[in-house]
Parts: C-alpha cells; sequence; structure tokens
C-alpha cells in the first residue's frame, strides 16, 4: 500500500530535500513509522508524547486527520498525505 | 426599509443564495442543495466588517479605545480594510502589520482609508506578521491592537449576527462552510447553529498557500489562534490554489458570483460535503460564506489565463 508523502521545506532536511516520498502502511501511524524506517528523525518531529505535534498538520486527500481518526486514521494505495506546519490566517 | 443613518449601520444582514445550476439536486425528494451567503455586500464589501465593527464597539465600551486613539493590527488586508474604514469614521488612526505578499488592491484600499503599513516579510505569512506586530505592541504600551486571533469580540459577531441570520433564513440547514483563518467566522457560526440545530455539520476550508508562506524556521514557530476550538468543527480540508480558482471560476460561470479566491476554496469544500450527500443518499443544504468579492484580486492572475497559469501565479501569495 504505496501512498505519497508531501513534506515541507522544514523537514526536508530528513528526506535529502525531497518534496515529496513514497512510504506504505495501512494507518497513517504506520505510515510515519515507514518514513521513519527511510527517513530517522521525521517521526520525532511529527509525534509528541503518542500525538501529533500541536504545530503539524496532516492531510489525508486533503482531509486534515485529527477529524478523521488521527494517527489511526486508515489510508490505501494512491492515497496522498500531505503534511504542513500550522501558520495564521486571517 | 433600507435608509440608514451612516454606512456602518447597513452592516449584516446579508443575502443567503441558492445555487441552482452547482448543486447536485436543486428539487425532489432528498434535494443536496448549496446556498451562498454574499458578505461582500457588507460596507467595505467583507465578512471581515463584522468582526472589525464588533472588536472596535467592544473596545469603545471597555474604556480601551478612547478618541484619537491609534489601533495597531495583524492583517493580511481584509480586516485592516474593515478596521479602516471604522477608523475614519470615528476618528482613530490606524496601523496594519502586513505580510508583503498581499494583493497591491487591498494596499491601495488600506492607503484610500488612511490606515499606515507595516510590511513584515513574506516568508512565514502572516505568522510573521502576529509576531511583529505583538513586538510592535510591547514597544507601544499606548496603543491598542484589537488581535483578531484572540479577541472574542470576533467570534461574538458571527455568534450575534451571521449565525442567527443563516437559521432565519434556512431554517434545514445541515451543514455550515466557511474559510478558516482567524477561526473567528466558524467559531461563532459554528457554536451558534451547534447550540440550535440538532446534528449539523461544522466544516473548514483551509487555504493552502505556496512554499513561501510555510517557511518557518522550526516547527515551534507554529501559530493557531487563540480562539481556535477544534471541538466546534465537524472536518476540515486543506484547499490548494488550482481547486480554489477552478471553482472561484465555476461560480461566477454557472452562478453568476463574483468572488474572491478564499470562496473558490470554500465551494469546493462545500461540493465535497455535497457529493458525500448524494452518495449517501441524504438531504443536505449546505450553506457557506463568499467572504468578498473578486475585486482586490484582479491583480494576481486568478481570473486569467489557464487554470496552471492562474496557478502559478498564486504561488507564494497570500490569496485568500
Amino acid at each position: 500500500m504505496a501512498v505519497i508523502v508531501s513534506i515541507p521545506t522544514i523537514l526536508r532536511n530528513h528526506t535529502d530535500g525531497e518534496k515529496r516520498v513514497q512510504a506504505t502502511g495501512s494507518t497513517l501511524a504506520a505510515v510515519i513509522d515507514d518514513l521513519e524506517a527511510n527517513h530517522a528523525g521525521l517521526k520525532d518531529r511529527l509525534i509528541n508524547e503518542g500525538k501529533l505535534h500541536r504545530f503539524v498538520n496532516v492531510y489525508v486527500n486533503d482531509e486534515d486527520v485529527r477529524f478523521s481518526g488521527g494517527l489511526d486514521t486508515a489510508v490505501a494505495d494512491g492515497d496522498s498525505v500531505t503534511i504542513l506546519p500550522a501558520v495564521a490566517g486571517g | 426599509m433600507a435608509r440608514y443613518d451612516s454606512l456602518i449601520e447597513t452592516l449584516g444582514d446579508t443575502p443567503l443564495v441558492g445555487l441552482p445550476h452547482l448543486s447536485p439536486r436543486w428539487t425532489g425528494e432528498a434535494p443536496v442543495r448549496l446556498w451562498a451567503k454574499l458578505e461582500d455586500r457588507n460596507p467595505t464589501g467583507s465578512v471581515k466588517d463584522r468582526p472589525a465593527l464588533r472588536m472596535i464597539e467592544q473596545a469603545e465600551r471597555d474604556g480601551l479605545l478612547t478618541p484619537g486613539a491609534t489601533i495597531l493590527e495583524p492583517t493580511s488586508g481584509n480586516t485592516g480594510i474593515s478596521l479602516a474604514m471604522a477608523a475614519k469614521l470615528k476618528g482613530y488612526r490606524l496601523i496594519c502589520v502586513m505580510p508583503e505578499n498581499t494583493s497591491i488592491e487591498r494596499r491601495q484600499l488600506l492607503t484610500m482609508f488612511g490606515a499606515e503599513i507595516i510590511d513584515s516579510p513574506a516568508r512565514g505569512g502572516s505568522n510573521e506578521a502576529v509576531a511583529r506586530a505583538k513586538a510592535i505592541a510591547a514597544e507601544h504600551p499606548e496603543w491598542v491592537m484589537l488581535y483578531q486571533y484572540g479577541n472574542p469580540a470576533n467570534p461574538a459577531a458571527h455568534y450575534e449576527g451571521t449565525g442567527p441570520e443563516l437559521l432565519r433564513d434556512l431554517p434545514e440547514i445541515t451543514h455550515f462552510v466557511a474559510g478558516l483563518g482567524t477561526t473567528g467566522t466558524l467559531m461563532g457560526t459554528g457554536r451558534f447553529l451547534r447550540e440550535h440545530v440538532k446534528g449539523i455539520e461544522i466544516v473548514a476550508a483551509e487555504p493552502r498557500y505556496g512554499e513561501l508562506v510555510y517557511g518557518l524556521r522550526n516547527i515551534d514557530e507554529g501559530f493557531i489562534p487563540e480562539l481556535y476550538d477544534e471541538s466546534v468543527l465537524t472536518s476540515r480540508f486543506s484547499v490548494g490554489p488550482f481547486d480554489a480558482v477552478r471553482r472561484t471560476r465555476e461560480l461566477i460561470e454557472r452562478e453568476g458570483i463574483f468572488a474572491g479566491v478564499s470562496t473558490g476554496a470554500v465551494l469546493h469544500a462545500a461540493l465535497g460535503v455535497a457529493a458525500k450527500a448524494i452518495k449517501a443518499g441524504a438531504r443536505a443544504d449546505i450553506a457557506f460564506i463568499v467572504a468578498d468579492g473578486g475585486w482586490k484580486y484582479l491583480s494576481t492572475g486568478a481570473y486569467a489565463g489557464t487554470l496552471e497559469d492562474a496557478e502559478a501565479a498564486l504561488d507564494g501569495q497570500l490569496w485568500a
């Protein structure tokens, strides 16, 4: 189950500057574990005390995972996962 | 009666307009209908007139704003324009801290209304404007920062205005969709509707900008408005410039409504909600906010050329 993960500029030091990387897993947690296996250090930047970091937003197919199951959100082959830092709008 | 003692009195009571062409099922037993609340019909042409006036009036009541006072505010433009109009009529000085990657129209309008602009760097978007404004406020304790991201009068404007208007005009409402910026519109309207409509869904559409805007130095520089309460929302969608522009154009082409680009992002989320209702065979009456008209964004390139051209032109700009 391969998904494409978009990495924000601020975290690309873990992906050799790559904007998009592939990962596998049937849940977001599994995808993040797989990312960590190939891009060491990434998991610590995304997860804090077992939860998504307060200033990190993750979207599966453009939907914020905090409203669709958090780290247990199901992901399927071909889904897109987008990671973004929380910034101000308005 | 449509006679008013001053421009400020014309605030609110905006029209709610059906979209028979864009709605997936306008008539029948289980209609799935879209309704646009035209907030561009406010005094300066944006939804921000509601919180701006409410924040000023609250500060006056609380004795914070006295004649001749200086107001300082971080804004990407629309709140600044609303504050500038009110400040002009009420005799206050206004200083806006604004990211440099905002449209020229917004800057010209602010200047016309007599506001002063302090630029903040494009990198980091509104985060930098907020940080800069907080630093300036600390240096000038005599200035009044209304601070739209944390001022309870912002959602109160929607709790007292937008929410009741929607319920009056669309008692059968099932979904409310709006853009997520300060979060004031969604928090205030969302809370009111949740208290009055069983099972209502409150859906946020968040603009996804180009990389420059997310160029923080570290994750801990991230920003969540103090007003934000996750429990008010049912779901939250990230909408990029391609979909935002595509929907903005569809709104003009199919319904004749000329809206700003952020409205396209909101419409995109609303159509997603509508598609889910169709799939489930459920009826839905989905109201969404048209935050402003397209006039202030003509120079961004969103309204000319192909969608790909427009997407490229918006990269790096704060288009919402």
